[in-house]
């Protein structure tokens, strides 16, 4: 159980994160997601204490992660997989980590297991690619064998195979009854994993609720239809009341707005049009986390396409 | 979904103690090849230098003018490499602690034990310790070597004569006092270059800057820089102005406790 309380940060005047407060669940994996810049990072280093924060405070358990007496075992975290010095063999960095809580070295053998880095264990993490760097970071985040996980952008430079392999190590962590908070600027990769989102652009609270109702809040729906018969059902639609009617690109295709598929069915039953296809519309994870987020885009690219042309052709 | 709250199982029931983060202060610091080549390379230049100046002073001795041989002292000779060693640890010391900031290591290392004062101090001791004993072994060695080429001439001494053991065991004392505040200010400035710049400032830059000041101030000051009032452990005979040897290597340490203080207090309230 992790609890935010009005979590405020500030760097001088600009201020990264703003009266955040949140509570993550144990059982669930939790989504934690923002733009890049949005204050994902900083909220974890609070939640770690490695950040003060500047009013506000968080607690892991019950209690502030430094005042646990032994935090490797309460809170496992992967903030940037590269908290490794890279002189330094992954074994002797987990040993090191462990020795500080007097974890025996067969849970270092088992984590380095876990993850699949046994053959590379004795090796140098410098040379080490970006996915094996995160496995190692996540090895360090379960040495502890903690109820609570805190995994930054855990996927980052990860190849398929990675991406599934961790997808299913959350799943089983929250299934095993464990606190899982992940963060991702990726939408679609969270649409997969995580049960709950928090969702937060520039510092602020944007959205705290399950995948299914974010997307069902955002969604703009709408019905696609595909008929022989477009012009006719085009007039019908618009009979009926509240729903809006967009005739597409493509020849013999509709979007219908602000009603559902079954009242467009019964329409085109009752006056004989015939249907090809009546696809409900869902918007994606993706398309509502934009929507959500539009404002609160940090970084915007301000070139617009037309200039873009305007300064090629120069 | 569960609502059972985990509880963890396969790592044991160990709290963070400082014993501990000493433990793992000494795997971090053994398991970096750059410690030991570091070590190798301070015990080399002891010994090296040692060596070279006593086999040069032996070879010259019969040319050299009355006043020079009268200001010779063999056991202060054999220990000249020191002056290159303190370079060597005291850049081990700042990389001991710039070493986890420049690759991120630190949020890993604060975040297990976020109580933070602890890692300063262990790193302190680890490192305190280990230079000690790498400073002390290869200055023994330094003298033995340089007086067995000094003897050539007759012109070597002993351990048993008056000042010698003071000045050997402490020429290991004022390298650990300068691996110490080197941690100290690696951890004020958190940047390896940084921190490297002011331990050669402090150690070499400042004495060569104060000779520019008028000489009724010098007497005031001089004596009383870092390494001038360590350094004076380790000289048989104090020249004029010079502090005695305990009460200048007692104002080293004072000086490096100062500078551990500040590092403890900056540690503790900045963001890693």
């Amino acid at each position: 159980m992790i609890e935010a309380v009005g979590l405020t940060k500030s760097y001088g005047p600009k201020t990264a994160v703003q009266d955040l407060s949140f509570s993550v669940r144990p059982g669930i994996v939790t989504g934690f997601l923002g733009p890049n810049g949005a204050g994902k990072s900083t909220t974890m280093r609070m939640l770690l204490g490695l950040d003060t924060p500047t009013s506000g405070h968080a607690t892991v358990n019950g209690r502030r992660y430094a005042d646990h007496p032994a935090p490797l075992r309460e809170v496992g975290a992967m903030l940037e997989a590269r908290a490794i010095h890279t002189g330094r063999s992954a074994r002797n960095h987990l040993l090191a980590l462990a020795a500080t809580h007097g974890i025996p070295t067969s849970r270092v053998d088992e984590v380095i297991d876990l993850v699949g880095l046994r053959e590379v264990a004795r090796r140098r993490a410098g040379g080490f690619s970006l996915g094996m760097g995160q496995r190692l970071g996540i090895a360090s985040a379960l040495l502890g064998d903690p109820a609570t996980l805190i995994l930054d952008e855990p996927v980052n430079g990860l190849d398929p195979e990675g991406i599934l392999w961790i997808r299913n190590l959350l799943k089983s962590l929250a299934a095993e009854g464990r606190t899982v908070l992940v963060s991702s600027h990726l939408m679609s990769e969270m649409a997969l994993t995580a049960e709950h989102l928090i969702v937060i652009g520039r510092g602020r609270l944007i959205a705290d609720t399950s995948v299914a109702d974010f997307t069902a809040g955002a969604s703009r729906g709408g019905v696609r239809v595909r008929t022989p018969q477009a012009d006719e059902l085009a007039v019908l639609l618009r009979e009926l009341p509240g729903a809006m009617v967009a005739v597409e690109d493509e020849p013999g295709v509709l979007t219908v707005e602000g009603t559902d598929s079954e009242a467009v069915g019964r329409l085109a039953a009752e006056h004989r049009v015939v249907l090809y296809e009546l696809t409900p519309r869902q918007a994606s994870l993706e398309e509502a986390f934009m929507e959500l987020t539009r404002d609160a885009v940090e970084y915007e690219a301000v070139v617009r396409p037309a200039e873009l042309v305007k300064e090629s052709a120069a | 979904m569960s609502t059972a709250t985990y509880v963890s199982k396969r790592a044991g029931d160990g709290k963070v103690t400082l014993p501990r983060v000493v433990t793992a202060e000494w795997i971090k610091f053994r398991s970096l090849r750059s410690s030991w080549i570091t070590l190798v390379v301070a015990a080399a230049l002891t010994i090296g230098f040692g060596a070279l100046f006593c086999w040069a002073t032996m070879s010259r001795w019969d040319h050299l003018p009355a006043e020079e041989r009268a200001a010779f002292t063999p056991a202060e000779h054999s220990l000249r490499g020191f002056f290159m060693a303190q370079m060597a640890i005291g850049v081990l010391g700042v990389l001991v602690v710039t070493g986890e900031y420049s690759t991120g290591m630190i949020r890993a290392s604060l975040s297990a034990v976020p109580k933070r004062l602890p890692v300063l101090w262990a790193k302190a001791l680890v490192f305190g310790a280990v230079t000690w004993v790498v400073a002390t072994a290869s200055v023994l060695v330094a003298f033995f070597v340089g007086q067995s080429i000094l003897a050539g001439k007759h012109l070597d001494t002993t351990l048993s004569a008056p000042g010698v053991t003071r000045v050997v065991f402490g020429m290991g004392l004022y390298l650990t006092a300068v691996g110490l505040l080197a941690v100290a200010l690696g951890t004020l400035i958190r940047n390896t270059a940084g921190g490297i710049a002011s331990v050669f400032g402090v150690l070499m830059v400042l004495p060569l800057l104060s000779e520019a000041l008028p000489s009724s101030w010098q007497d005031h000051i001089v004596p009383y820089l870092p390494s001038n009032a360590g350094q004076a452990l380790t000289h048989v005979t104090q020249a004029p102005h010079e502090m005695a040897p305990w009460p200048g290597f007692g104002l080293l340490c004072g000086y490096v406790v100062v500078a551990l203080v500040a590092a403890a207090a900056v540690l503790k309230r900045r963001d890693a």
